[in-house]
């Protein structure tokens, strides 16, 4: 049985197709990141996953268990970490973090042992009889992960949780979920960035117009798109590019600040040839990289196919 | 099922606390829950020569109806504003434990601001003949209009005054229809017909039974009309809640 189980989920608000006929499957013990530009249907399915909206078809199942026909049961194991802050801001972290355990039923003893432990993991146990109003927007993002922690769920579900954060909140954030994943949850993570996915995530779903362009993982999808390997290089003084566009195997060359990009499919070969011209017409390499596609290369050309 | 639903009342009763926590001190349950019907009933007290024991009737009617229809109101679009409404929604409680929830903050306010008109009439040498019935009144009427107030906070907004400002529109005519500051017997043929679609009129007519035994309609009749309209209140709140609910994340 899979984490997470999607067929034919649609969503319209009222011309506009959010949501298009999805399907696809989340594995039990995976991170799997769902990309998509602004306004793809990434927070819409996001919202029909964890059954915060109702889809107008399609199903989803959490663990086996249908989320329309089961909602509670259903919500009761996964844990769910929304866009934006949403704590209840008159309230303490500690009381935020036992009206969270209230809501899934958690006994008393119990939440009070696991509020501490997320507490101290997440360096706010200080805090915790401080109004969350006084908190930084790093501090609050990390209450809201132990908020979606207390059940101890078996899915944890996040949309953009490092948005806006700063760099050690986000690398606190990233490396839980790190660990979270190694303790066997599954993780489905919402986020417009490439280098957290590319991190974090086992696999990727590219998400644009409510459809699905490409899932796999993220190494894969970059294999999977041609053309887009580039050799940067930068001489002592100015180059004619027909010289370069002239050399065998370059598809294109293009002017990145003081360096060229020069696409190709063969960048070992191109390397040798860039010696030669260099000593040919003596000028001096100042810089070489060879540069393979990032996964953000591979989300601008996914989304502009659709 | 039991089982389930035991668990949800006791989750109900844990938004109820985290509502009283967060709601009952805010300005706009002060203003429209207590201020708004002390002075209006100072208005129409101040020079006329009623008895104490019709005025406190009056008085405690129309402060169950507003206190109980000014928490409800607050509340939505307020966890609409700060996002709080998504929180709750991804949470295994189903939208009428949440509302349920909500009304039970409601109640409590109402029932506990309703408990200053019976103290001030007691000092002031009022009886109550009938303390169940009212003690019953009282409770109903607090459930009848904080369901009432959860109609209003349908709208999908994240705007606290517009729909304070609706609910006012509601609220302050009924005042006038229902008995408040003068008897149902003594309204004019439509007044009366008016009066019987407002359930204020029907509290206000317990309160009268309870303090002076001067009541227009039978006790059955104006607690199975609270009843009905809580009932309908209650499932009419629930279905406009559903359908708002993702227009307001």
């Amino acid at each position: 049985m899979n984490a997470i189980e999607v067929n034919n989920l649609t969503k319209q608000f009222g011309d506009f197709t959010a949501v298009d006929h999805l399907d696809f499957e989340v594995e039990n013990g995976e991170i799997f990141g769902f990309l998509g530009p602004n306004g793809a249907g990434k927070t819409t399915t996001a919202r029909m996953l964890t059954g915060i909206i109702k889809p107008d078809s399609g199903q989803v199942k959490i663990k086996g268990i249908d989320i329309q026909r089961n909602p509670i049961k259903a919500k009761q194991i996964i844990g769910v970490v929304p866009e934006l802050s949403n704590a209840y801001t008159d309230l303490s972290a500690w009381n935020n973090l036992q009206f969270m355990a209230q809501l899934y039923g958690i006994p008393k003893k119990e939440a009070k042992q696991r509020a501490e432990e997320l507490l101290m993991m997440l360096d706010l146990y200080e805090r915790k009889d401080h109004k969350v109003k006084t908190f930084s927007k790093g501090m609050k993002q990390k209450l809201i992960l132990a908020m979606s922690l207390m059940n101890d769920p078996e899915i944890l579900f996040l949309d953009e949780p490092t948005s806006g954060l700063d760099v050690r909140s986000a690398r606190l954030i990233k490396d839980m979920l790190l660990e979270l994943n190694k303790e066997g949850k599954t993780i489905f993570l919402t986020t417009h960035d490439m280098e957290e996915a590319n991190q974090l995530c086992n696999r990727i779903a590219v998400i644009n117009h409510g459809n699905i362009a490409a899932i796999d993982a993220p190494e894969k999808l970059k294999m999977r798109i041609g053309g887009l390997k580039w050799i940067e290089i930068s001489f002592n003084m100015p180059v004619d590019f027909s010289d370069l566009h002239a050399m065998q195997g370059i598809v294109e060359v293009q002017k990145s600040g003081d360096k060229l990009r020069l696409y190709t499919d063969e960048p070992g070969r191109i390397v040798y040839q860039l010696v030669d011209y260099s000593r040919l017409n003596d000028l001096e390499i100042m810089t070489l990289n060879t540069m393979t596609p990032t996964l953000e290369d591979i989300f601008i050309k996914l989304t502009e196919e659709i | 099922m039991t089982m389930i639903v035991i668990d949800q009342l006791k989750r109900a009763w844990a938004i109820s606390k985290k509502d009283i926590r967060i709601y009952y001190l805010r300005g706009p349950v002060i203003i429209f829950g207590v201020l708004s019907p002390a002075f209006l009933f100072l208005a129409f007290m101040i020079g006329r020569d009623l008895p104490v024991d019709f005025l406190i009737a009056g008085l405690l009617g129309m402060t169950i109806f507003f206190t109980s229809t000014s928490v409800t109101p607050v509340i939505a679009p307020t966890e609409t504003q700060t996002r709080n409404l998504e929180r709750l929604a991804a949470s295994p409680v189903s939208i009428t434990t949440i509302l349920l929830g909500d009304i039970l903050a409601s109640v409590l306010f109402g029932i506990g601001i309703s408990l200053v008109p019976i103290l001030l009439g007691i000092a002031l040498g009022v009886t109550i003949i009938h303390p169940f019935i009212l003690a019953v009144a009282i409770v109903l009427a607090s459930f009848c209009f904080s369901a009432m107030g959860l109609i209003f906070s349908s709208t999908p907004t994240g705007m606290t005054s517009t729909v304070m400002m609706m609910s006012m529109m509601v609220k302050f005519p009924m005042v006038f229809i229902s008995g408040v500051f003068i008897p149902v017997g003594e309204l004019p043929q439509w007044g009366r017909t008016l009066a019987l679609i407002s359930p204020l009129t029907y509290i206000t007519d317990l309160c009268r039974y309870s303090f002076q035994e001067t009541n227009y309609y039978s006790v059955p009749v104006n607690i199975s009309a609270l009843i009905m309209f809580m009932v309908i209140f209650m499932i009419t709140a629930v279905k406009l809640h559903e359908k708002s609910l993702p227009k307001r994340l």
